[in-house]
């Protein structure tokens, strides 16, 4: 059995990914989906966040974003979401039946732009992919927009540059002062508390346990990782075992995993504001340099406005402040004047866990039983699916290579894959060689194919030296 | 080069750094170790000092002098509250005091730096003091007893380099601190008029930070900042109307 640890979006992906691959997995968290992933604003903008230096960052993002419909429209199934426009209720449990769909050629019903959203996906997890419109005010921010449309061009990435009636005319509600824009059409948006929660919901259905109970150390055989010391919320009577063994220890617990491993990790503080608005102010994702600050504007489908959000480095601080309310609403109020007739219906502050460059951890540690898939700074929500790709195929690798050539233990008839490419169903294939093809190439290159270059930039490897 | 001598210590380097900007502290690490900088400014009320893997641990890997500063602060009050913090949770008693006077154009506040300065040195602090490019105020400071005057080449991340260089030699001139070009610096040759100006270090950090090539351009800075001192120290040719031969024209 694989332990993972942390029930944020990361945690619950890989979960609900390695449970489909069909193998046995138990979560612990004492309060699942309640961190980072709850302040999230989910924005799924590999696009429109590329900045000078962050290359690789935006290849993840751009290789996530493109597994998200069928993510979202999977996700949608096992939760037992329904695609009627009636929020979040789950429908019986044959509406999207574990398995029952196929695998690349699968056509959700009802599109969005291409994209490809289910209408169970846009329902309920309001996932939308109606781009990003990132807008300048003053002659300033408009030549560092041109300079950003420049540097996207050079990276091929699909923009249109707009004038500011151009971008009024997109969004009536912006500020007429705006006076240019980028659009970048493909960007898209999902609501990060919808997504816990179906996570949740289709764990539960696969019948896998969530352990309501902090992980406080990790169990050790040698040098080997063999499981978790749990530790349970308030000093009531234990609520199950004190400990739990594990084949493989998935650290996902976000900033928190440096409670369990030295990892490179650093909270970095976020404070973001939930409006409500009675009608629609936006209909998609506004950002916005005001005067060198950054802030931006997620509309959802049921009327909210998500505002956000700072970046302090004030280690493990989770308060919000009076000053960094006030930078959100002066921003966003530049941006959409309207902003100040709105309820306030939300202010959180999260952790983001940030790396030295920006680039999550994601694969085998180096310890033997210990996996990590962390560090995702800004980007959980967006690189969840591929996250939980890389950790599939890499689990997968590791039990080929700890089975020492024998044969991967048969799965109970659920190992169905349903993303190209998935790693679950071509391990199966490698048939118990610990090399693929004969031709030299390890299981791992065989397992994850193109995700190879992938999973190096996000290999924990690269701090090896360093730490 | 020679030594750049600040309140009696000695740096080898005259390009102090700034750490705002960096997209990562993996690049901004790269940058500073580019850079060759033995001080970098560290704005003090976004960070928490105890929190590790912060950009203090970046300093410290690099053996960098953290001169923490007061970014932020509108009052003198605040700038005070925010030194002493600094000195409580860094153990240094040397602060870049920075008291902005507006938003938009982060322009010093020079009646609230003036009063928190003075406040500053009586507590005992070494204080850098950020100034608009004011000769007058530069002096008042320095006898004040500042240990060194930080006028700007133009505002802060506009990278307009220097808007006026006469007062940066006046400045100068008159002053027997240090100086040291803070903000305003946008490319290698603005740095290197600095240094030729007789400024004794730059202070820059978009520049360097949100550069296409951050790397690359620190290791510009430093080279300009060389070049810049070195030609200081040989000593300009005076500017003619007209060419004179630089080889003779008669036998």
């Amino acid at each position: 059995m694989d332990v993972i640890v942390g029930a944020g979006v990361v945690g619950l992906s890989i979960a609900w990914r390695l449970a489909r691959d069909g193998r046995p997995v138990t979560v612990v968290d004492p309060a699942p989906a309640t961190g980072a992933s709850h302040a999230a604003a989910g924005m799924l903008a590999p696009v429109s966040e590329v900045t000078y230096t962050e290359g690789p960052l935006l290849r993840l993002g751009v290789a996530s974003l493109r597994r998200w419909p069928s993510f979202a429209a999977d996700l949608a199934a096992d939760a037992g979401l329904a695609a009627a426009d009636s929020g979040f209720t789950p429908a019986g449990p044959d509406s999207g039946t574990f398995g029952g769909r196929a695998g690349p050629g699968f056509t959700p019903a009802g599109t969005d732009g291409g994209f490809g959203i289910s209408a169970q996906a846009r329902a309920g997890l309001d996932l939308r992919a109606d781009g990003t419109l990132d807008v300048a005010f003053g002659a300033d921010d408009l030549a560092a927009l041109d300079e950003l449309a420049a540097y996207m061009d050079k990276l091929g990435l699909r923009v249109e540059r707009l004038t500011g009636r151009e971008c009024r005319r997109l969004e009536p509600m912006l500020a007429p002062s705006v006076r240019g824009g980028l659009l970048a059409p493909g960007d898209a948006w999902v609501d990060p508390r919808r997504v816990t929660a179906a996570l949740l919901a289709a764990l539960d259905r696969l019948g896998v346990p969530l352990v309501r109970a902090r992980a406080g150390g990790l169990l050790r055989e040698g040098d080997r990782v063999t499981g978790v010391r749990l530790a349970y919320p308030g000093d009531a009577e234990p609520g199950g075992p004190p400990e739990l063994g594990a084949d493989r220890v998935i650290l996902a617990a976000g900033v928190w995993s440096t409670e369990l491993a030295d990892v490179p990790v650093r909270p970095v503080k976020g404070q973001i504001m939930r409006l409500r608005s009675p009608q629609p102010l936006l209909s998609r994702c506004v950002r916005g340099t005001v005067h060198g600050s950054p802030v931006y504007l997620v509309p959802r489908g049921d009327g909210e406005l998500v505002v956000g959000a700072t970046q302090e480095e004030l280690g493990f601080d989770t308060r919000v402040t009076a000053g960094g309310l006030y930078e959100l609403l002066r921003d966003a109020r530049e941006l959409v004047p309207g902003v100040t007739e709105l309820e306030v219906a939300d202010v959180v502050a999260g952790l983001r866990p940030g790396t030295p460059d920006n680039l999550p951890l994601i694969g085998p540690s180096g310890t033997p039983g210990l996996f990590l898939a962390t560090g995702h700074h800004r980007g959980g929500v967006l690189l969840a699916p591929l996250t939980a790709a890389l950790v599939s195929g890499a689990v997968a690798a590791d039990t080929a290579d700890t089975a020492g050539g024998a044969a991967m233990p048969a799965v109970p008839g659920a190992a169905v894959p349903s993303v190209p490419g998935a790693a679950g169903g071509a391990a199966g294939t490698v048939g118990g060689s610990t090399e693929a093809d004969g031709s030299g190439r390890s299981v791992a290159d065989a397992v994850l194919g193109d995700e190879g270059e992938l999973a190096d930039l996000c290999s924990p490897e690269r701090f090896r030296e360093i730490s | 080069m020679d030594d750049l001598i600040i309140a009696g210590e000695k740096f080898s380097s005259r390009l102090i750094m700034g750490t705002g900007g960096a997209p990562s502290l993996e690049v901004l690490d790269q940058a500073l170790a580019a850079s060759g900088t033995e001080l970098t400014t560290v704005a003090m009320r976004r960070l928490d000092p105890a929190a590790r893997g912060s950009v203090l641990d970046v300093l410290r890997e690099r053996d960098i002098k953290v001169l923490p500063n007061t970014a932020g602060c509108f009052t003198a009050g605040e700038a005070v509250l925010t030194a002493r913090l600094a000195r409580e949770a860094l153990g240094t008693n040397w602060v870049k005091l920075e008291v902005i006077a507006d938003e938009r154009t982060l322009l010093p506040d020079p009646i609230e730096t003036f009063d928190a300065a003075e406040r500053l040195v009586a507590e005992g602090f070494v204080v850098l003091p950020y100034i608009g490019d004011d000769p007058a105020l530069a002096r008042r400071l320095e006898q004040a007893g500042c240990a060194a005057v930080m006028p700007l080449g133009a505002p802060i991340g506009s990278g307009l380099g220097i808007r006026n260089p006469h007062n940066i030699e006046l400045i100068v001139e008159a002053a027997s601190v240090p100086v040291i070009l803070d903000a305003g610096i946008g490319t290698a040759s603005d740095a290197a008029q600095a240094m030729e100006l007789g400024c004794d270090a730059v202070l820059l950090a978009t520049a360097v930070t949100r550069a296409q090539r951050p790397d690359l351009m620190a290791a510009a800075m430093k080279a300009a900042v060389v070049a810049g001192r070195l030609a200081r120290q040989a000593g300009r040719i005076p500017r003619r109307r007209y060419a004179e031969a630089s080889s003779p024209m008669t036998p």
